[in-house]
């Protein structure tokens, strides 16, 4: 059995940023997950989330439970990412300052994505737009 | 987890209406026959609906003033809220007042708190681990996170609160300095809120509590409001600075620790939505939580009288009054911790705090999964308005409620009114038919 939820992020909007995030969290409650594991997909589905209202012209936050695993799945469109090893680096971050002064764009979120997932793969395409697929094993 | 709460419902004065179903930060109240109920493993005893309630239907389970008479040694424990009911320039008065009301002795659990705060610094200083660290003064936020906030509660911190510390310190000292023992001495903290009683019944991190009983702030307030208007000596009893003093009001407890990178948040709605910023960890840099599930603070509990605005006024204004006496407060608390020669170790939890996993579907991942879908659906059917008028606090309790069994579709008027209809239309359409022997012959 799988649920699968998928959520809509605007970009730009910083009121409904987290929203998203907050009921993959909300369903992994419902369902029992351990602590460290929603700890873990709190922390990643957030950033990615982040990422497409800072980054994106628009995109879709994915998040495909099953028994032994959740799959997070963030996907937009827009720039893309250039250099996708620079992008990696922790403190690295190409947010406008107007958005690094609202607290957001300090370079940690796709690091941090990769620290807390247990598989991480990255794909983007300059001028397209930018997938994220992460698993985190419900273990 | 074992969570007996004491916040309990006047069944006469519920009118049943909606207004504490709404306000639940934890969905634990329910209307089933014209009645509020409360379920009891889902409250945190945050005392949120007894402020909600506009027919003061809810009330929290005390001791009463009489029960310290069980005792041969009765010890006053103030919370530092209490200095603020009282328009009073001296401290001393006021526990002067608690001696001329029944009690032998009285321990500021304002001092208490320096001491805790002394030792939570040890531990910040230490602490490598999870940030921001939480507070776990306030036991309504405590159980918020066991049991909405699961993965937070490794950042709670492992201290007891400083009315635990002020009976385990209260008791120690009178056992070796009247040589009474422990069972004869009777330890009752003077309460603004409902939280500590059910603290006191099932510790957080403890094995037992050291307090005897939880007396509220309200129940004695008129008492030593009289009392306080016939004092004329007073005796030197207050050894508490304004830094514990402070604890009373939001973020108190985080000016006395000195850190600069904290948060205090008061009002345990807004608790809830800061929690989920930690969760998502976007407060990484803030090294201390301060969450307090009253608004203005432990000032703005259920079971305090005054004005929780005045009180905090109050509480600033005792606090930079003692303040130049700071020195001689701190060579108290120096003299407490060394006499009884305690260490960080000695009040540090005993045991881990358990998460309370009555939000859970099932037990059982794969259960909970299909049960999830059906929820879904469930929800898919209503209307969205989150009306109350089933008794659920949303149309999603609502379709918890009966996925788990508890609630029916029907109790959703709306649903309920489409069915009618539908069985009403059946009705029309039936009652057209005639059996044949009837039938009309129109040819």
């Amino acid at each position: 059995m799988l649920i699968d939820l998928e959520f809509e992020i605007e970009p730009g909007n910083f009121i409904l940023a987290g929203e998203a995030s907050s009921k993959i969290k909300e369903t992994l409650k419902k369902l029992g997950v351990k602590p460290e594991i929603l700890k873990k997909v709190a922390i990643v589905s957030y950033e990615a989330e982040m990422n497409i209202v800072i980054h994106s012209i628009g995109g879709i936050l994915k998040a495909i439970i099953s028994k032994d695993k959740i799959e997070i799945i963030a996907q937009d469109s827009g720039p893309g990412i250039e250099n996708i090893e620079l992008a990696m680096k922790e403190g690295y971050s190409t947010a406008p300052e107007e958005i690094r002064n609202l607290g957001f764009g300090a370079g940690m979120g796709l690091p941090n994505m990769k620290k807390y997932s247990d598989y991480f793969e990255i794909d983007s395409q300059k001028g397209k737009g930018t997938r994220v697929y992460m698993v985190i094993y419900n273990k | 987890m074992k969570n007996l709460h004491s916040i309990m419902l006047d069944k006469e004065k519920c009118k049943g209406c909606t207004n504490c179903i709404k306000r639940c930060p934890t969905e634990a109240i329910r209307v089933r026959n014209s009645k509020a109920r409360i379920i009891d493993q889902r409250c945190i005893d945050c005392g949120e609906c007894i402020r909600t309630c506009p027919y003061h239907a809810k009330y929290a389970v005390t001791d009463s003033l009489e029960e310290i008479n069980k005792f041969q040694y009765k010890v006053a424990l103030p919370a530092p809220s209490f200095y603020a009911q009282f328009e009073v320039d001296d401290v001393n008065k006021l526990l002067y007042v608690l001696l001329d009301i029944g009690f032998d002795d009285v321990f500021e659990v304002a001092k208490a708190a320096e001491i805790v705060t002394h030792f939570t610094k040890q531990f910040i200083l230490n602490n490598k681990s999870k940030k921001p660290i939480i507070s776990s003064a306030c036991p309504a936020v405590v159980r918020l996170i066991q049991t909405k906030f699961p993965d937070l509660i490794e950042n709670i911190l492992p201290i007891a609160s400083p009315m635990e510390v002020a009976a385990y310190i209260a008791k120690k000292k009178i056992q070796r300095e009247k040589r009474i023992e422990e069972g004869k001495i009777g330890v009752f903290f003077i309460s603004p809120c409902a939280a500590k009683m059910t603290y006191v019944n099932s510790p957080l991190g403890f094995k037992r509590s050291y307090v005897d009983g939880v007396i509220a702030i309200k129940d004695v307030y008129g008492l030593v409001r009289s009392k306080l208007r016939e004092i004329k000596d007073v005796k030197l009893l207050s050894i508490a600075s304004g830094k514990g003093i402070g604890w009373a009001a939001s973020g108190g407890e985080s000016l006395a620790l000195e850190i600069e990178e904290y948060v205090n948040v008061d009002g345990i709605h807004n608790v809830v939505k800061v929690l989920e910023e930690i969760e998502n960890g976007r407060l990484k840099d803030i090294v201390y939580f301060e969450g307090l599930a009253c608004s203005g603070g432990c000032v703005g509990g259920p079971l305090t009288v005054e004005n929780p605005y005045v009180a905090k006024n109050r509480i600033k204004r005792l606090s930079s009054k003692l303040k130049d006496k700071e020195e001689s407060f701190s060579w108290w608390t120096e003299e407490i911790i060394n006499s009884f020669s305690l260490k960080l170790e000695d009040i540090l939890f005993e045991k881990e705090l358990e998460t309370n996993p009555v939000l859970e579907l099932d037990s059982d991942i794969e259960r909970a999964m299909e049960k999830f879908e059906k929820l879904n659906n469930i929800l898919s059917m209503l209307p969205g308005l989150d009306c109350g008028a089933c008794g659920s606090p949303t149309c999603k309790t609502l379709a918890e409620d009966i996925v788990r069994g508890f609630a029916n579709d029907t109790d959703c008027i709306f649903i309920l009114r489409e069915s009618i209809k539908e069985l009403a239309n059946k009705m029309v359409e039936l009652s057209n038919k005639l059996p044949p022997s009837l039938e009309r012959n129109d040819e």
